[in-house]
């Protein structure tokens, strides 16, 4: 059982979920000063999404030339090396947490390895989540279509794998991770013909008008801007992808002009050849170990859920502490301050007056793009009654619609019920905001996901009484 | 208070609630079901859709639901396939011989009852179910057991009411049930208005205390938990809905303490699903890894082939319990026009077609042809 070799039975004092910018940063910090850490993560390597790179056998000499802020990641690494060397800190790769259980402190059960096919539990005194975000996805006619891909995919494909979507890439959706991931695909050789974005909103990337007092983010937006124009790349406005085109492939997009709601123009529309398409609507915070506790969550500018936390990065749940992603998406730099503050405060320390902040200014600006980046309540006039919405359950827009008119499902549970919409292997992750605005209205509360992840039915009823892993199996009968 | 144009009210859009407007509009009345939340928002949503007759041993329950595996054969013709009717009959398992011995006593209790229960010997069950453990003592198959797809269901008796005229009123919450001068019910009161009529059904299933109280009675429902797993989508490798012989003692028992016996079933859209536990915790909804344990390795003990097999996710609800695990059915004596449909326990989507159109036969006056007597909702001590 992988925790702490010196004392197993009293647990660490901190286990930190995820190992991204937050995870890492919190880890390093509160190993610093002088607390027992896990840091688990379901990869195999440290670094998140953010800080993916390749594994050492594809022999990338220059991973950081993808990545901004690449020396934080090593710094950290760095810092991490040490502690773990040290046996401050163990680094507990491909631990995939499905639930977080209160027992005296905290018991996290775990899937280990690429497939969980191994178990393991964790305990620790306080649990930090920095289990980061996922890809927000809005359907439209032709998504299903090999060649299109997420822009965070398409980036993850290019960091890990040095391997590009495609030749001739358009991007589309919304939000900062566009131009970014334009940049990227641009810098690796990618044609990048145009960022098709549905707000108004290119300002961060044209001009330094709102994040005044953010100078990285600037910095950072300033780079992709240049990258972009060097390449030619077209960047429009209050544009969208409404439909992908091809039949084993995707051979080109249409694009229309949207109005302020984000309703497609008619008579906007024009066709673009290209041979794979990256959409994204921004990242949604991956919260559900916390709000399967009962954690409180606040709904950001963009409409998403996201955990609510005092300045200490404090969760409503005494012992559960939020940093980065979980708590608002804000980017990498925010994050690392999170972490930071977040172990400081579970070590009952008082953290440096400029990480708090730096943290204040971040979380202001990242509040400031999550409202220019809200998804248009009019998105829905480019889907057609056939059009997939759930993936994984094949729920078309026109049996979600059947199912609020004739059936009265009014929220997205309900439609979820009638129609299976969301109720297949990614859990409604990808489909869950776009159903929730079919069925009449943003969700009341953050979806349900009791498993964090699928555990193998063997695994969970191996686990030993109490939750104590590598336990015997119960000896009775199906006596319950 | 305005004019009544209404004949009833029905406070639940569950399965109770949308068979008592179901049967009620098709015998002519004006009805309306208002409910706080949506369509099978409640214990409905988070049922597995059991119509059991193999669990209920000779009694008023088990006559409520044989009336009602008639009822829902004819429903599902009516309703259609969207509902998800399988008549695909229950398989209940002894591990050992004197389990065996003990569900033989109770099958022919049952087939005295009018049940029909057939005894499988050990070689034959894998017959039924090739996927079945070895070593098991035998069992018995319930071919009158089958399953719906219970907010589906729900969702097309409100729908085929609506059809008929009710009237759907969901996201709307009764704050008071209006009484005349003689104590009778006038209608409720709800945060949109009044809605006058001569008779209130309740029909809110683990919340039908708060409505009685509303209405100034006492009626003991209490929560009681229950968590089902949900596998990855599968072939059909379990057909029947199979289960081991300690489930029916545990349905039976009054006990708060976690009670656990996997009822394992296969569903139309693939996934396994596994229940079924028991404890009263109130309405505590956070997940319990020491249920899932134990469902889990249940399950696995009867089909071994599921170890592998992934679960995806698990959902709760809370059952509507009555002290005597009957439930509450009829008009109550204690206040003219109030009818209960609630208290169902976890068998409310088995029971529901029978309860409507006993509800629906009082409220147009009619003979119920059944004796309500035992569900009674003034049955309990201190309930006058």
């Amino acid at each position: 059982m992988p925790t702490s070799p010196s004392d197993p039975a009293a647990g660490y004092d901190l286990a930190v979920i995820g190992a991204g910018p937050a995870g890492l940063a919190a880890a390093v910090t509160a190993a610093d000063l002088g607390l027992r850490c896990a840091l688990l993560d379901a990869g195999p390597r440290t670094g998140g999404q953010y800080y993916r790179h390749p594994a050492p056998g594809l022999g990338a000499t220059r991973p950081g030339r993808l990545h901004h802020g690449w020396r934080h990641y090593t710094a950290l690494a760095v810092r991490l090396a040490a502690h773990t060397r040290a046996g401050r800190v163990d680094h507990l790769a491909e631990h995939q947490v499905w639930t977080a259980e209160r027992a005296e402190g905290w018991l996290l059960h775990a899937g280990v390895g690429a497939a969980a096919e191994r178990r393991a539990t964790v305990r620790a005194r306080a649990v930090l989540l920095a289990t980061g975000a996922y890809e927000r996805q809005l359907p439209f006619p032709g998504w299903t279509l090999p060649g299109v891909v997420t822009a965070g995919g398409a980036q993850a494909m290019l960091k890990s794998g040095l391997v590009l979507p495609g030749r001739r890439i358009v991007l589309a959706g919304s939000g900062p991770l566009l131009l970014a991931a334009a940049s990227s695909l641009v810098a690796a050789g990618a044609e990048v013909p145009l960022v098709a974005e549905a707000a108004d909103y290119l300002g961060y990337a044209r001009r330094p008008a709102v994040p005044a007092a953010v100078p990285g983010k600037l910095a950072e937006g300033a780079v992709h801007a240049a990258a972009l124009l060097r390449h030619r790349v077209r960047l429009l406005r209050r544009t969208a992808v409404v439909e992908a085109h091809g039949t084993d492939r995707v051979t080109g997009v249409t694009l229309a002009r949207l109005d302020r709601d984000w309703r497609p123009l008619p008579g906007t529309e024009r066709r673009v050849a290209c041979d794979a398409l990256a959409v994204g609507h921004g990242l949604l915070p991956q919260i559900e170990l916390a709000t399967e506790l009962g954690a409180e969550t606040r709904r950001t500018p963009d409409g998403a859920f996201a955990l609510r936390v005092d300045a200490r990065q404090r969760t409503s749940l005494p012992g559960l502490w939020a940093a980065g992603e979980t708590c608002g998406v804000g980017g990498a730099d925010l994050a690392l301050a999170e972490g930071e503050l977040a172990a400081y405060a579970v070590a009952g320390r008082p953290p440096s007056a400029g990480t708090v902040r730096r943290r204040a200014r971040l979380r202001a600006f990242a509040e400031l793009m999550a409202a220019a980046h809200r998804p248009g309540a009019g998105w829905p006039g480019w889907l057609r009654p056939d059009t997939e919405v759930c993936r994984c359950e094949e729920v078309t827009a026109g049996r979600i619609g059947e199912a609020v008119d004739a059936l009265g499902a009014g929220d997205a549970r309900t439609v979820k019920l009638l129609t299976r919409a969301g109720m297949g292997w990614c859990q409604g992750r990808m489909c869950g905001p776009a159903v929730a605005c079919l069925a009449g209205g943003p969700a009341a509360g953050p979806d349900s996901r009791p498993l964090a992840v699928p555990v193998p039915l063997g695994q969970l009823g191996r686990l030993g009484p109490c939750g104590r892993s590598d336990g015997p199996g119960p000896s009775a009968g199906p006596r319950g | 208070m305005k004019r009544a144009s209404l004949d009833v009210v029905v406070v639940g859009a569950g399965v109770v609630g949308a068979a008592c407007a179901y049967y009620a509009t098709l015998a002519g009345l004006r009805v309306a079901v208002v409910d706080r939340g949506p369509v099978a928002g409640g214990t409905t949503g988070a049922g597995e859709g059991n119509l059991l007759v193999s669990d209920k041993e000779p009694g008023p329950e088990l006559d409520l639901a044989l009336l009602s595996t008639r009822l829902w054969h004819d429903l599902a013709a009516t309703l259609g396939p969207a509902v998800e009717y399988e008549p695909k009959g229950g398989l209940v398992v002894a591990a050992d011989q004197p389990r065996l011995d003990a569900l033989r006593t109770f099958a022919a209790g049952q087939t005295a009852a009018g049940v029909e229960a057939v005894e499988v010997p050990a070689d034959a069950l894998r017959e039924l179910e090739p996927h079945l453990a070895p070593g098991l003592a035998g069992g018995f198959h319930y071919p009158q057991d089958a399953q719906v797809q219970p907010a589906l269901a729900a969702a097309h008796l409100l729908r085929a009411a609506r059809e008929a005229g009710a009237e759907l009123r969901l996201g709307e919450t009764v704050r008071a049930v209006r009484t005349g001068p003689g104590g009778e019910v006038r209608g409720v009161a709800t945060d949109r208005g009044e809605l006058a009529a001569p008779a209130v059904v309740n029909a809110a299933g683990t919340w039908g205390g708060e409505l009685a109280a509303l209405a100034g009675v006492a009626l003991p429902v209490l929560p009681r938990r229950g968590f089902v797993l949900v596998t990855e989508p599968l072939p059909r490798i379990v057909r029947h809905k199979v289960y081991a012989a300690d489930y029916v003692a545990d349905v039976a028992s009054g006990s708060a303490a976690l009670q656990t016996s996997a009822v394992v079933e296969g569903t139309p859209a693939g996934p396994v699903l596994i229940g079924a536990s028991r404890e009263r915790v109130g309405f505590d909804r956070t997940l319990s890894v020491e249920v899932l344990r134990r469902l889990a390795a249940q399950a696995a003990r009867l089909f071994p082939v599921l170890a592998d097999v992934s679960v995806l996710r698990a959902y709760r609800g809370f059952r509507p319990y009555l002290p005597d695990h009957l439930p509450a059915i009829g008009a109550d004596p204690r206040v003219p026009g109030l009818h209960h449909a609630c208290g169902h326990e976890g068998a409310g989507i088995g029971l529901a077609p029978a309860t409507g159109l006993l509800i629906s036969r009082q409220l147009t006056g009619k003979p119920p042809g059944f004796d309500l007597a035992p569900f009674r909702a003034d049955r309990f001590p201190g309930a006058a």
